[in-house]
């Protein structure tokens, strides 16, 4: 067995792998981030039989919290499975912080935080405005959970490494050509997956938490629009886009219905990366 | 459930300490502490529950209050009734119990 321990924002994860190329793989994409001295969650990459270590060998994910129908991934898409496993024990188990399934990134102490469904482009924007770097004076917060804290209402980053599907992985190998890329897996579950080291601004500020400031659902493919989100409608949205909301129980209806009250809320509809940070910009003059 | 029975029925809320009520917009928000469920509901559901205090009421003793308080309108419309059906639909919600003559909530009617 092969081990590699990281820690991501306030979580910390033990990979434990009967293969040694995945965790190498991880130790190559998350060189700058810290290394925890107790791990919150462990994931295990396993094979689905012993038969299958060797032969067309086929990477079960399991670990602390696991899903019993998640399907075993081919070895080549192993880094997708460690990415799938680690989200899975955030998603799952995670209970010191509300958590949103949205990005976020931050400027001047205040964080956007974008939700959406998968393709809205939450996660592209949030690794654009991160990457424009001192031109744009984004940081890059996370591209997948946005952590509410209880207690403080402020948001917590998360940068765990970019994941890009699909259309994004050209958009972002252009808008960071110095980026720093892992290995392209075609044809996995969730279509073609490329993840990206976050800028390394973002990984050494990993525990500069921001006051949630504005809250967007972006729209991807339909003519530039704002709209304003009702109070309601944006609670009701996010107790759905909240994998622990329910878990969390009263800490999490306060943390959640302060949130809604104290932070604005708009849909944007956007056909380009430049059209967004437009729109971002618009609303975010106004605050 | 026939109106002389309805009539004598007494109903208690969901205390303070059990419920955390927000208002938003055109919804308020009910925390309920003993089920851990977030229950969304419009007028007049969180109205009805501030006017129960932690009094236990029949819905005439629960309608005078809400006439006491409220402008309730229409003469045409059969107030009892409407609230009556409010009352079953929060007690189907379980934030407002059937209770004995003791004040004790009771299982069933």
């Amino acid at each position: 067995m092969y081990e590699f321990c990281v820690r991501v924002g306030p979580a910390s994860f033990r990979i434990v792998s009967q293969w040694k190329q995945p965790l190498a793989q991880m130790r190559m994409l998350y060189a700058d981030y810290p290394t925890p001295d107790i791990p919150d969650y462990t994931v295990r990459l396993e094979s689905t039989s012993l038969l299958r270590r060797y032969f067309r060998p086929s990477v079960a994910i399991n670990g602390d919290y696991m899903l019993p129908d998640a399907a075993p991934l081919p070895l080549d898409q192993a880094l997708l499975a460690a990415e799938m496993g680690m989200n899975l024990q955030m998603a799952l188990g995670w209970r010191r912080q509300l958590i949103l399934h949205a990005s976020a990134v931050e400027r001047d102490g205040r964080a956007l935080i974008m939700t959406g469904e998968s393709g809205s482009g939450k996660s592209t924007l949030s690794a654009m405005l991160g990457q424009d770097g001192a031109a744009g004076g984004w940081r890059f917060m996370g591209d997948e959970f946005a952590l509410i804290d209880p207690q403080s209402a402020e948001a917590v980053p998360y940068p765990r490494l970019i994941s890009l599907k699909n259309n994004a992985i050209a958009a972002m190998q252009s808008a960071a050509p110095d980026g720093h890329f892992g290995p392209l897996m075609v044809d996995t579950p969730k279509g073609d997956i490329r993840h990206l080291v976050p800028p390394i601004d973002a990984i050494a500020r990993m525990d500069a938490r921001a006051r949630p400031a504005l809250l967007l659902f972006p729209s991807f493919g339909h003519d530039a629009a704002i709209r304003t989100m009702s109070v309601s409608e944006t609670f009701m949205r996010l107790t759905q886009a909240s994998t622990n909301y329910v878990a969390l129980g009263e800490a999490g209806f306060i943390a959640l219905t302060r949130f809604v009250k104290t932070v604005p809320a708009f849909a944007i509809d956007y056909r380009s990366g430049d059209e967004a940070r437009d729109l971002v910009e618009q609303l975010w003059a106004k605050l | 459930m026939t109106g002389d029975r309805a009539s004598s029925i007494t109903y208690r809320a969901e205390g303070n300490g059990d419920i955390i009520v927000e208002t938003l917009d055109m919804i308020t928000l009910v925390y309920q502490r003993r089920s851990g469920i977030t229950h969304m509901v419009a007028e007049p559901m969180p109205q009805i529950l501030a006017v129960f205090g932690d009094d236990a009421l029949t819905i005439g003793e629960l309608t005078k209050r809400l006439a006491d308080q409220f402008d309730l309108g229409d003469e045409t419309v059969d107030i009892t009734q409407v609230i009556t059906a409010r009352i079953q639909e929060l007690e189907g919600l379980g934030l407002v119990n059937v209770v004995d003559q003791a004040g004790q909530e009771t299982a069933d009617v």
